[in-house]
């Protein structure tokens, strides 16, 4: 197998095989002595040379990471012989969505559509694991929107308000 | 003794509590709402009743619901741990009139000492020492104007029936007052049912310091020590120890005396806390009581031998306490993290969501309080602490080491936890230092960490295991074999997650 590895934004080409319970192994050409155990799902016992470390697999919607001990690092691994095209944001310019920052429940809407706000200015307040947070304003601006009401239940990323 | 006690909360508490039954040979009920029916105090409980949708004010909040559980289930007394409950008088009134024992104090001792501003009342009477500011709850805006204007600024809004931080705004300057106090009536209103608000002077970078007691039904009251809890983010705790580095036995005998003469001034019975607010020349200063077990109780029972728990239910079974002042010995250092489901990378805001791999802890001197499991879902309706690591030691190095080695082994993936603010907190020279007070915490935030560059042998894992890692993906390799033994030889084997998930919690 060959994988193109994206590790905390740096790539790397990384040619696996498997052959009589061994790992033939190459990052970027190079060979690497290593031997693998899979302690449980998604933990990895790797003996590098001489060295051990514990690496384990967290996986949250596409997003994937690996964590070698302590360190964390976002991994992205592609089959190249696949044409998956990597979407990338647009860049936002003019007008700023607020998104919200955790998932719960708007508890108040601080101001209203139309209204000039300062950056920092508070917009509305979620609660959420008894906690309320008010949602400030990015920029000063004017608030164009506002796209949900007092009391709905709200997840992390949905958009609550525009500020134009 | 009790045959059955009755669980009125959830969590790592309601765990806490269960253990504590089954430990003494009495049965354990829970209760739980509509999203906690997976929650690990329904799975070790002896019965679990459903009272009733998320919503904190229509379950673990409803007297009338819990009630009616107690009478179904025939359970003899009711343990209200910590939060919802613990600290309401109607409630501990309403289990006395129902005939059933709420473990704690009672009624009337409640209402003297739970509502803060009532407590500083008595102990302005008592010449006792407390902040300046208002004994009573702030009428207006106008009002706390005021008195701020009056014991200048900074000061703090404090809700009366407050706790955890919940209802508690510092202001810097007049024009946040009237904002924070909104916020900080509204918080309190809906975290208590009890919008009262009152001021204070802020005492900047205080430590804060508390005072364990125990009184029975006989009349005998003591203390067992403090507990440092200066490390507090939003006024919540994040770290607590015992005992705290700047108390000398001389400072403890006087805090302790104070803390029995507060309970005693209340007729208090079973477990309680004096919080003392501690400036820069170690005076203290009355904070408020909590009339109810704390979350960070492991401490004092590592250093003192003592099980509280235990304790709070043979005190409600009537019987004297079973050692005198004199018996009490503090040893050893223990240390607590509280582990929240929040995200570092995010301003710690909340992170519920499901638990998809978690790694634990164990060792010598390790103590884990936990309400969680692999595979369950944190729900976004409750306070988020997960659980609690604590560390104890003969000395608070050892305990500080062990600690941090606990640490490096707690892995929880699939939400965000704060685990990696401890590596951070223990490593610090002034907290090993024990040079600890509560703005200790936003400072060490506000400094960026140390951007440690991985080194290339670290990255050269990660590449070569997240290779890895997509080929087993693929074929289902079984766990404690080479890996890299050819999957197709094998059939992959069709066990869920969720039942070996299980399957491991009943072999620890």
């Amino acid at each position: 197998m060959t994988y193109d590895i994206t590790i905390d934004g740096k790539h790397y080409r990384l040619d696996l095989d498997q052959r009589d319970g061994r790992w033939g192994c190459r990052v970027d050409g190079r060979e690497v002595e290593v031997d693998a155990v899979l302690a449980r799902p998604n933990v990895l016992s790797l003996r590098i040379g001489n060295k051990a470390y514990e690496v384990k697999c967290e996986r949250v919607g596409s997003d994937q990471h690996v964590w070698v001990g302590s360190a964390r690092f976002a991994a992205e691994v592609r089959d190249p012989r696949s044409l998956r095209s990597r979407a990338r944001a647009a860049d936002e310019h003019g007008p700023r969505k607020l998104t919200a920052p955790m998932p719960g429940k708007v508890v108040r809407v601080l101001v209203s559509e139309g209204v000039e706000i300062d950056a920092g200015g508070g917009i509305l307040v979620v609660e959420a694991m008894k906690m309320q947070n008010e949602v400030k304003s990015p920029k000063k601006g004017t608030v164009q929107k506002i796209l949900v009401k007092e009391g709905a239940a709200v997840n992390a990323g949905d958009i609550l308000a525009i500020v134009e | 003794m009790f045959k059955k006690i009755l669980i009125a909360n959830r969590g790592e508490i309601a765990v806490r509590v269960i253990r504590a039954c089954h430990e003494m040979g009495i049965a354990a009920v829970a209760v739980y709402s509509d999203v906690d029916r997976a929650s690990l105090h329904v799975r070790k409980a002896d019965e679990a009743y459903p009272i009733g949708p998320p919503l904190a004010s229509e379950s673990y909040l409803n007297i009338q619901k819990i009630l009616d559980v107690a009478s179904r289930s025939g359970a003899d007394a009711i343990h209200p741990g910590y939060g919802f409950l613990s600290e309401n008088p109607k409630f501990a009134q309403a289990c006395a009139d129902a005939g059933v024992k709420f473990i704690g104090p009672t009624a009337a001792a409640m209402k003297a000492l739970g509502s803060k501003t009532k407590a500083r009342q008595a102990m302005e009477e008592a010449g006792l020492p407390v902040v300046p500011g208002t004994s009573r709850g702030l009428e207006s805006f106008e009002q706390a104007k005021d008195v701020a204007a009056r014991i200048g600024y900074p000061v703090m809004l404090k809700a009366a029936a407050g706790g955890g931080g919940k209802g508690m705004r510092l202001v810097q300057d007049s024009e946040d007052l009237k904002s924070a106090l909104d916020s900080a009536r509204s918080e309190a209103e809906r975290a208590f049912g009890d919008g009262e608000v009152y001021i204070e002077k802020a005492i900047i970078n205080p430590r804060h310091i508390e005072m364990q007691v125990l009184a029975d039904e006989h009349g005998h009251t003591v203390h067992l020590g403090e507990r440092e809890c200066s490390l507090q983010r939003r006024h919540q705790k994040v770290i607590e120890e015992a005992p705290s580095p700047i108390v000398d036995p001389e400072m403890r005998r006087r805090m302790g005396e104070v803390a029995i003469h507060v309970a005693q001034a209340a007729a208090y019975t079973n477990a309680g806390t004096v919080e003392f607010l501690v400036d820069q020349q170690k005076n203290f200063y009355f904070l408020e009581m909590n009339t109810r077990l704390q979350v960070e109780h492991p401490v004092t029972e590592l250093t003192t031998g003592l099980d509280l728990v235990h304790l709070q239910i043979h005190i409600a079974n009537g019987e004297p306490l079973p050692f005198r002042q004199d018996e009490v010995k503090i040893r050893g250092h223990a240390i607590e993290c509280r582990i929240y489901a929040e995200d570092p990378d995010n301003n710690y805001l909340p992170s519920p969501g499901k638990i998809t791999l978690l790694l634990l802890p164990s060792g010598p001197g390790i103590r884990r309080d936990s309400g969680m499991y692999e595979g369950w879902t944190v729900p976004m309706d409750y306070d988020p602490l997960l659980a609690k690591l604590i560390g104890y030691g003969s000395d608070r190095d050892q305990a500080i080491g062990r600690l941090g080695r606990a640490l490096n082994e707690y892995f929880v993936g699939g939400i965000k936890t704060n685990i990696s603010l401890f590596r951070r907190i223990l490593s610090d020279p002034e907290f090993r230092a024990g040079k600890i007070d509560t703005g200790f915490l936003d400072r060490l935030l506000k400094a960026k960490p140390a951007l440690t560059e991985p080194n290339a042998q670290t990255v050269e894992v990660a590449v070569i295991a997240a290779g890895m890692f997509a080929t087993l993906g693929a074929v289902a390799a079984e766990p404690g074999e080479r890996a890299g033994t050819d999957g197709a030889t094998r059939p992959p084997k069709p066990q869920s997650n969720w039942k070996s998930a299980a399957f491991r919690e009943n072999l620890q």
